[in-house]
């Protein structure tokens, strides 16, 4: 039988679950984030991380993971003893030790399908603004080259291109369908072929898949499997009018090789918004007028950061609730 | 086409211009004259030429088929016709024959490549990504395309395959037209200012003429709003030029994306120092594939006409 005790006490305020924060953390996410979580911010402590851990850190549930940089494993877990669970606001998680969490049970949310409509428009930005031209040609008016020399070079069809995609996940699949309304015949690789797209010609391999496209996208995760997947024999066979869009991670290509292919015109063109390095671009990427680069600004907008957001405080409640959490990494 | 003579108004395609020869034509350069000459060019030549082949540069004008009496055919190597007098050609009795369809992919995935390009800033992304000025973790944010409400003046050929591609990124899609079409997912406006009201891309995909001439006007502008965007692949004239960079400039629009202008190759160059708007040299159709295929319907037309053969794609 419980009794309800009156106390002289002002009743207890009920605590927003610690969540904790090591990467500084920018004022929009602070602000969106701090109403329901308390966040525990590491890099607001003059104590250097491990003695911040150790002494703040026991307690600690869950572990906020915002930009995909640094590593987070063993080290880091055994500090962090009750540790529950690493949400994360970005999609690809290679930054996370997810076979060292799995083992203690550590579960790890990333962003879920939040980011996939900027990722997908923004590889059918590249491959048409490659393809077409068009980041040169603006440049070719904006230096006054139109008035002074004329019409600018031809460039590549996009419609009816043949679209080969590394990775038919959420990202890959949605590129694929905006590709389809442009008249390109889908094809795929992906580590088993996928029965909801009975219309996509799936490929076993990444070699195979290169030979039958003109068109190569990276839309995959990174992991020891897909490192350096796209290599100079896939480059040989995709062909020297081939294009690689890249949204997915740099290592997922080999750099230097792909450097070379393109000075070399093994392959025609790229379009990259990852790079092995980042903020790192390969140098004599910067001069060649067959490529577009961009600063791994696929994902970022308002839209994305409020969705991302909103999924990462759900995956936070549902798990100091007891409930499973909505976007758990698979592994 | 043995030793018919044909004016070809602007510089051609190489495999044209070659085609051309191989079938016997006689080539006139006209734009090898500097443009104060080239009437006279015309009347010197008049006793050979038969046809021409001109762009969306330079058709056939009153002038220029007044000082060609031996002309039977105006193949345009475009499928807009705003340069051709219609009208005097169906006077004189002149076909006129365009390229529609071969370029209306080329056409429909540059617009949709633009709006993509101006709304993620994916030139000054480049620009950046080169400069060695991007910092570790430092991010710029631009707006999303997905789901954005696609306006299209016109939905013709071009303007409907706009339509299904920003389909495929969820865009609900509206249009203008002079009369509403059988398509009942896409919502009407009886005014391009209705139109310009309720969508977050205006999309300028219709015919120049006398009635669509600064068919986006200031009004129009003010409707599309700090947010808006504007796409032009139709021609300069369908927007008032300087009421569109007074608005860019003070921000009253949010951004455009343009392969067209009132006085090409000329570009005002206050537009130079944006980064919301994107600017091309009018490529909507330059491709290899694409103009290679206009090409061949050029020939074909000409050759129907010498031949007495019904013409591919008279308008005329």
């Amino acid at each position: 039988m419980a009794t309800t005790t009156c106390t002289t006490n002002t009743p207890k305020i009920e605590e927003k679950p610690k969540v904790l924060v090591l990467q500084r953390i920018n004022a929009y996410f602070e602000g969106v984030l701090s109403p329901h979580f308390d966040l525990i911010k590491a890099d607001e402590s003059s104590l250097p991380i491990p003695a911040f851990l150790s002494t703040h850190c026991r307690h600690i549930r869950a572990l906020l993971v915002m930009a995909p940089i640094g590593t987070f494993g063993s080290s880091l877990l055994d500090q962090l003893p009750s540790l529950g669970l690493i949400a994360c606001t970005s999609a690809g998680v290679n930054h996370i030790d997810v076979d060292a969490c799995r083992k203690r049970s550590v579960a790890v949310t990333n962003a879920g399908e939040m980011f996939t409509p900027d990722a997908a428009d923004h590889t059918v930005g590249l491959l048409v603004d490659v393809l077409r031209r068009v980041v040169m040609a603006d440049r070719y008016v904006r230096n006054g080259s139109w008035m002074l020399i004329g019409d600018y070079p031809l460039g590549s069809k996009v419609s009816g291109k043949r679209v080969g995609i590394v990775g038919l996940g959420s990202i890959g699949s949605h590129v694929a369908k905006r590709l389809t309304a442009f008249g390109c015949p889908i094809s795929y690789f992906s580590r088993a072929p996928k029965p909801n797209y009975p219309s996509y010609t799936y490929f076993p391999n990444v070699l195979d898949l290169a030979r039958e496209s003109d068109v190569l996208i990276l839309s995959c995760a990174l992991t020891d499997e897909t490192r350096n997947i796209i290599n100079r024999d896939v480059m040989i066979a995709l062909g020297k009018d081939g294009v690689i869009i890249n949204v997915g991670r740099g290592a997922l290509i080999d750099e230097p090789e792909l450097v070379r292919c393109l000075k070399e015109g093994v392959i025609g063109g790229a379009g990259l918004d990852v790079f092995v390095n980042e903020p790192e671009v390969p140098e004599e990427l910067t001069h060649m007028e067959n490529v577009v680069l961009s600063d791994h600004r696929a994902v970022t907008t308002p839209e994305s950061f409020k969705n991302v957001l909103e999924l990462a405080i759900a995956n936070l409640d549902a798990f100091f609730s007891g409930k499973p959490v909505l976007s758990p990494v698979s592994c | 086409m043995d030793k018919i003579g044909v004016l070809v108004t602007h510089k051609p395609l190489p495999y044209l211009e070659q085609e051309l020869t191989r079938r016997g034509c006689r080539l006139f350069r006209l734009w090898e004259s500097p443009e104060s000459r080239r009437l006279e060019f015309c009347r010197e030549n008049s006793s050979e030429i038969r046809a021409i082949v001109g762009n969306s540069n330079f058709g056939a004008d009153a002038a220029t088929i007044d000082a060609l009496p031996k002309l039977e055919i105006v193949a345009s190597f475009s499928v807009g016709l705003d340069k051709v007098d219609l009208p005097k050609c169906k006077e004189r009795g002149i076909r006129v024959t365009n390229t529609p369809d071969v370029l209306t992919d080329d056409v429909a995935d540059l617009a949709i490549g633009l709006t993509i390009s101006v709304m993620r800033r994916i030139p000054s992304a480049d620009k950046y990504a080169r400069s060695g000025a991007w910092k570790k973790g430092e991010y710029t944010l631009t707006t999303r395309f997905s789901g954005k409400r696609v306006g299209i003046l016109g939905l013709g050929r071009i303007g409907l395959a706009i339509a299904k591609r920003a389909e495929a990124f969820d865009c609900p899609i509206s249009y203008y037209s002079r009369s509403e079409k059988p398509h009942p997912n896409y919502t009407y406006y009886s005014t391009p200012v209705d139109l310009a009201s309720n969508c977050d891309i205006l999309v300028v995909a219709c015919a120049l003429t006398e009635e669509t001439r600064h068919i986006v006007n200031r009004a129009v502008i003010d409707a599309l709003g700090p947010k808006g965007v504007l796409i032009n692949i139709g021609r300069g004239p369908h927007v008032d030029e300087p009421e569109l960079v007074a608005a860019l400039v003070e921000g009253r629009l949010g951004g455009a994306g343009l392969d067209v202008f009132e006085n090409e190759p000329h570009v005002p160059e206050e537009l130079f120092a944006l980064d919301n708007v994107v600017l091309v040299p009018h490529v909507a159709s330059a491709t290899i594939e694409t103009r290679t295929a206009m090409a061949d319907l050029v020939l074909g037309n000409l050759e129907a006409h010498f031949l007495k053969k019904p013409l591919l794609t008279a308008v005329v």
